[in-house]
């Protein structure tokens, strides 16, 4: 893990790494990424990947309204709102 | 009267002997006068509990009321309280009053109980002892300058200090069990899906589950019977009737055949916890139960595959927050633009620990990574999942020790997040199985509280709370109590 790496992580992510903490989260990482390095040594041939422990299945519904329209509570707790709508910095000129 | 249980406040209450109102008043007091030294609570929900607290009583007043009516509880601050503040320990949410419950919170709601406040947590729920708070560490009450553990910390160390008789609480890799053995309390986490997850702000939504804190296990088997349930909102929750876990409490442990995991008794753990632990399940066995040595040959499997699957969740959950539409905004300069808006506020409000995390699960699922590492995890996890499946043909409980060692000291694994990480080595396999797990006080290493870990199979909560009843039936380490609270 260098720091070019490590930047395009961040970039990833939507984070920034100040320059003073780049060595840190570099050191970070890479002992995380030498505990999960453990699973390489597993053998998982044939192994299917389990991704619901009882297996479930994803449930379906009728498509039937079954909410009530609350936009104006969900903007009351919001940064920025108008008319409606959520306002961020402008995106196109 | 402090200490007294849960089903002790509720027979007082349908007796009329003491009032909800009186008994709330009661425990805000407690907490306005001795949560300032252990920092347990994040909110506390005075007024509102008032008004719950008088509603109860009216309904008590009628007869027929639940179970649990007027009882005052606490919520983990990772559970969606309507108008009340609900931070997940994270500086992100410190202004988010959430305009709906959570089904759990709801659960307890139509039960009648009250909500005394809201319990610190670790940021998100990433940490193993509380220390990742954005509203500081939670001290632990028997010995303060120790860790509460985690992420459930708030919850643990107000339940042992009593400042209220029973709290919610989340388990995504031990949070629950972890810090209710380093607290000397009861704690169990179902089995995924059988508590709603829907409001519960989300960690790794595969793992995460919603259970129970309480003094003993008796009630803890009347909070996980009012929270449990079948969630349409929650698409894994599981479609099955919940059980009255407190019917089965008394079931004799005759003929009972109890899995002793060598892995769980190997490197890493303190020699004291093990001895205590041995002692607790050689009680166990003095009650009619029977031994068994068995193998979990994956279990070191465990914590590499969790610091994988739990990661990667957590990078794709948390990218819901980015400024826009509830939670912090960084202030932008003139000209910087909607990118400055998400980097920014995500930079500013997450703490050290959820930024690693959410670096780890980026990169784990980033381009040429996504096999080697969560499709891996993904097949190891059904490899420790199968070992339990093996082991569950043989025996109907495992029990080892809950946490490797005792509470350890504030500031002790800083600066080391895998130290940190190896705390939860004996709780992680059972997220990743899915399976239910629970801690029950067993002893004391150092002067501080030891847990027994007691792990069932798939919907065996009913099994585990009764194993854990006849214990403390039988031994008196739950109803120890630290110093001071009194």
């Amino acid at each position: 893990m260098d720091r070019a790496e490590i930047e395009n992580i961040a970039k990833l992510a939507k984070l920034h790494i100040e320059d003073d903490q780049i060595d840190e989260a570099i050191a970070g990482m890479s002992n995380i990424l030498e505990l999960v390095e453990q699973l390489s040594s597993a053998d998982t041939k044939n192994v299917i990947p389990m991704a619901h422990p009882l297996d479930a299945l994803q449930r379906l519904r009728a498509d039937e309204i079954s909410e009530n329209n609350v936009r104006d509570e969900f903007q009351a707790i919001a940064p920025e709102t108008e008319n409606g709508l959520f306002l961020v910095p402008k995106v196109i000129d | 009267m402090y200490n007294n249980s849960i089903s002790i406040w509720a027979e007082k209450l349908r007796k009329r002997e003491v009032s909800s109102a009186e008994l709330t008043q009661f425990f805000l007091k407690r907490i306005e006068k001795l949560d300032p030294q252990y920092n347990s609570f994040i909110t506390t929900c005075n007024e509102q509990a008032l008004a719950q607290a008088n509603a109860a009583d009216a309904l008590l007043a009628k007869g027929d009321a639940p179970a649990l009516c007027g009882i005052p509880i606490a919520h983990k601050d990772i559970f969606c309280t309507r108008g009340v503040l609900t931070t997940c320990g994270s500086k992100m949410l410190a202004n988010f009053v959430p305009p709906y419950n959570a089904t759990s919170v709801e659960n307890f709601a139509r039960a009648g109980t009250v909500t005394l406040g809201k319990t610190n947590m670790d940021e998100f729920a990433m940490g193993s002892s509380n220390e990742t708070s954005f509203f500081g560490p939670v001290k632990n009450p028997w010995d303060k300058e120790c860790v509460a553990g985690g992420s459930s910390g708030g919850s643990a160390a107000a339940v042992a200090a009593c400042l209220t008789p029973g709290a919610t609480a989340t388990d995504t890799g031990g949070s629950i069990r972890q810090p209710a053995s380093l607290c000397g309390i009861t704690g169990i986490k179902p089995t995924y899906g059988r508590v709603s997850r829907w409001g519960m702000i989300a960690f790794a939504s595969s793992l995460d589950q919603g259970g129970v804190m309480a003094r003993n296990a008796q009630d803890a088997a009347l909070l996980l019977s009012t929270m449990a349930s079948f969630d349409a909102k929650d698409s894994t929750s599981i479609e099955r009737p919940v059980e009255d876990y407190s019917h089965t409490l008394n079931t004799s442990l005759e003929g009972l055949t109890i899995g002793v995991p060598d892995e769980y008794f190997g490197e890493g753990l303190n020699p004291e916890t093990a001895t205590t632990v041995q002692a607790a399940i050689a009680e166990i066995e003095k009650l009619g139960a029977k031994t068994k040595a068995i193998q979990l040959p994956h279990t070191k499997l465990a914590v590499p595959a969790y610091y994988v699957i739990a990661p990667a969740e957590c990078s794709a959950n948390l990218s819901r927050f980015d400024g826009v539409r509830y939670g912090y905004r960084a202030e932008l300069k003139e000209g910087e633009g909607v990118e400055a808006l998400y980097v920014r506020s995500r930079s500013e409000a997450f703490g050290d620990e959820v930024k690693r995390r959410i670096m780890v699960g980026a990169y784990a699922l980033s381009a040429g990574y996504y096999d080697a590492y969560y499709a891996q995890a993904q097949k190891a996890r059904r490899l420790i999942q199968q070992d339990f499946v093996e082991a569950f043909k043989e025996v109907d409980l495992i029990m080892g020790p809950t946490a490797p060692n005792p509470a350890f000291k504030i500031g002790a694994k800083g600066n080391d997040p895998v130290a940190m990480y190896l705390e939860d080595i004996f709780t992680i396999a059972t997220n990743l199985a899915g399976l239910p797990g629970m801690s029950i006080p067993c002893g004391f290493v150092d002067n501080k509280p030891c847990g027994l870990q007691i792990i069932g199979n798939y919907f065996a909560e009913g099994r585990m709370l009764n194993a854990a009843h006849q214990f403390q039936c039988a031994t008196d380490f739950h109803s120890f109590e630290p110093a001071d609270i009194a």
